[in-house]
């Protein structure tokens, strides 16, 4: 898995938005599980396991955003999703330990099933100070790690910033991202653009992060995608 | 397995089922639906079966099921019906 130019986020609990998120052709879904209200972790977890059995997402690849393991739902998320053997596992707030302890479940679990060892592939996500200063370690903890995905809203959340659309405040974590990942030859995946209406702004700030280096986007509404596969060409 | 607890998945939402599982004091499996007249017609005898061979999968017993239909696909039933059961247990 390399190259692909946009990434999708979709939230896992909602069967309508499962369904018609393929229509938009991203290069990868992701199937969030960690932006799910707690009482519905372990129903969402079993839609998008059913979803991926279900559905033919043709050239799509199926990524899924687990919950991290202290939350208490990420051994589940493995245990269920790795099953039904997504292209890969996007771990939220990774750092080297919490991706070691993924990949040793992820093992288990495909020892178990009769899995291809080594086959589900993983995307850390950078966004907390301790991971963007160590983000070269985070990407060769395992050959699993093809990419990296920067949440500058997690950044935001942790540093107390303000995000802004021109994202003066991001340069710096961006640039390290991207260069780490260039570094690494793995892909590496900017921020969304949050104002889903603003196309201008969206082709703008996707035109910033290919020049900082970046080889993709994420996207959290179908409309963004041909913009960003455009800037991405 | 029994239940031992009315328990509730899914959502009246579009593309989606509500899915209530409770002991069923008479025994077997009951399921009830409850959908548009047209989709009962075309879909219901597929939908019943797919909410049936859930609950048989998961060997659960004297269970009333009941669901609350707006347009869920096969897969939507089966994820719903098994976090209802799993929540009952």
């Amino acid at each position: 898995m390399s190259h692909y130019r946009s990434m999708l986020i979709m939230p896992g609990n909602s069967p309508k938005r499962l369904q018609d998120a393929s229509v938009f052709n991203p290069d990868l879904l992701v199937l969030d599980l960690k932006g799910v209200k707690d009482e519905e972790k372990d129903s969402a977890r079993l839609l998008v396991k059913e979803a991926i059995g279900f559905m033919d997402y043709e050239k799509v690849k199926i990524v899924v955003r687990i919950n991290t393991l202290e939350s208490g739902f990420g051994a589940k998320d493995i245990e269920v999703i790795a099953r039904v053997k997504p292209a890969a596992l996007m771990l939220p707030q990774a750092s080297v330990e919490k991706l070691q302890d993924v990949e040793k479940i992820l093992a288990g679990v495909e020892k178990e099933a009769g899995l291809e060892p080594g086959k589900i592939l993983l995307f850390p996500v950078i966004e907390t100070v301790k991971a963007l200063e160590n983000v070269s370690s985070i990407l060769s903890v395992s050959t699993r790690v093809v990419g990296a995905f920067f949440n500058a809203d997690g950044l935001a959340q942790e540093l107390g910033m303000t995000r802004t659309k021109d994202g003066e405040e991001i340069l710096y974590a961006r640039s390290k991202v991207a260069m780490a990942c260039r570094v690494a030859g793995l892909d590496s995946f900017d921020t969304p653009y949050n104002d889903g209406n603003d196309t201008e702004g969206l082709e703008k700030d996707a035109g910033k992060a290919r020049n900082l280096g970046f080889t993709g986007k994420a996207a959290i509404n179908g409309r963004q995608i041909d913009i960003i596969h455009r800037v991405f060409a | 397995m029994k239940i031992t607890k009315t328990a509730q998945a899914g959502a009246v939402e579009s593309s989606d089922v509500l899915i209530t599982v409770a002991p069923n004091p008479e025994g077997g499996i009951k399921i009830e639906l409850e959908t548009k007249r047209v989709i009962e017609k075309q879909f219901g005898q597929q939908i019943e079966k797919v909410i049936r061979e859930t609950v048989e999968a998961l060997n659960v017993e004297d269970v009333i099921v009941k669901a609350q239909d707006k347009g869920a696909l096969d897969y939507t039933y089966r994820a719903r019906v098994q976090a209802a059961l799993e929540r009952a247990l």
